[in-house]
């Protein structure tokens, strides 16, 4: 399978623009949102899908114009298509700890503070965590 | 015509990085500086493969692969420092 060269440049450069312009658009709404949970969107979606599109168009380029064929950039991408929704969650979790514990009041969101999951619980990282699971401080 | 959407490439990823240094030095709070680092890391990964296009070389793989998985971890450490006051329990 052979494709023409000029086609495979405009693949390649359409990649890396649209991914460009994705990582721009994402990091524009890390400094236009007005609060962290808004201002956690932009980082974790835009900015991981424009790499996720320059990665594919590194792929493109070494197998279309140099004719190697290279997966290290797909591992990078399904490395970081894992860990994005990992560091977000983290973040979240940090930014309603500072909550509650009214260090962070100065941007709650259009939503308000968060109400506990249920009336005689509390979220989990403020709860000691339960006897029998990992970090009860009893079994060691 | 690669060459002129790599210069589109690296200039959209250093105003994306010089947006995320605003937003690292403004705050307003600890939790905003951890996610414009978390954010600086993926524009600058991005940077790196598109050296690599540039470059012409698959070498600069590996130091992607290597900031991705440096960059999850000190974002992880940091939000289980400020959760836990500890990183490692």
């Amino acid at each position: 399978m052979s494709v023409p060269l000029p086609l495979a440049e405009f693949v390649v450069s359409l990649l890396i623009v649209i991914g460009g312009s994705f990582a721009l658009i994402g990091s524009w709404g890390l400094v236009r949102l007005p609060s962290l949970m808004e201002r956690l969107h932009g980082p974790t979606k835009a900015t991981t899908l424009g790499l996720g599109g320059m990665l594919l168009g590194s792929v493109a380029y070494f197998q279309l114009v140099r004719g190697e064929w290279t997966t290290h950039e797909l591992l990078v991408s399904v490395f970081l298509f894992v860990t994005a929704p990992i560091s977000a969650n983290l973040i979240a979790k940090v930014h309603l700890h500072r909550l509650r514990l009214g260090e962070a009041s100065e941007s709650v969101g259009p939503t308000g503070v968060p109400a506990p999951p249920t009336a005689d619980t509390d979220w989990a990282t403020h709860e000691a965590p339960h006897l029998g699971t990992p970090g009860d401080m009893v079994g060691d | 015509m690669i060459e002129y959407a790599l210069g589109f490439g690296f200039l959209a990823l250093g105003l994306a990085l010089a947006l995320n240094l605003w937003r690292l030095l403004k705050g307003p709070g600890v939790t905003d500086r951890i996610l414009a680092l978390d954010t600086m890391v993926i524009n600058i990964i991005g940077i790196i493969v598109l050296a690599g296009i540039a470059g012409g070389s698959g070498s600069s793989f590996e130091a992607a692969l290597l900031l991705a998985m440096v960059g999850f971890v000190g974002t992880v450490a940091y939000a289980k420092f400020l959760l836990r006051g500890d990183i490692i329990e």
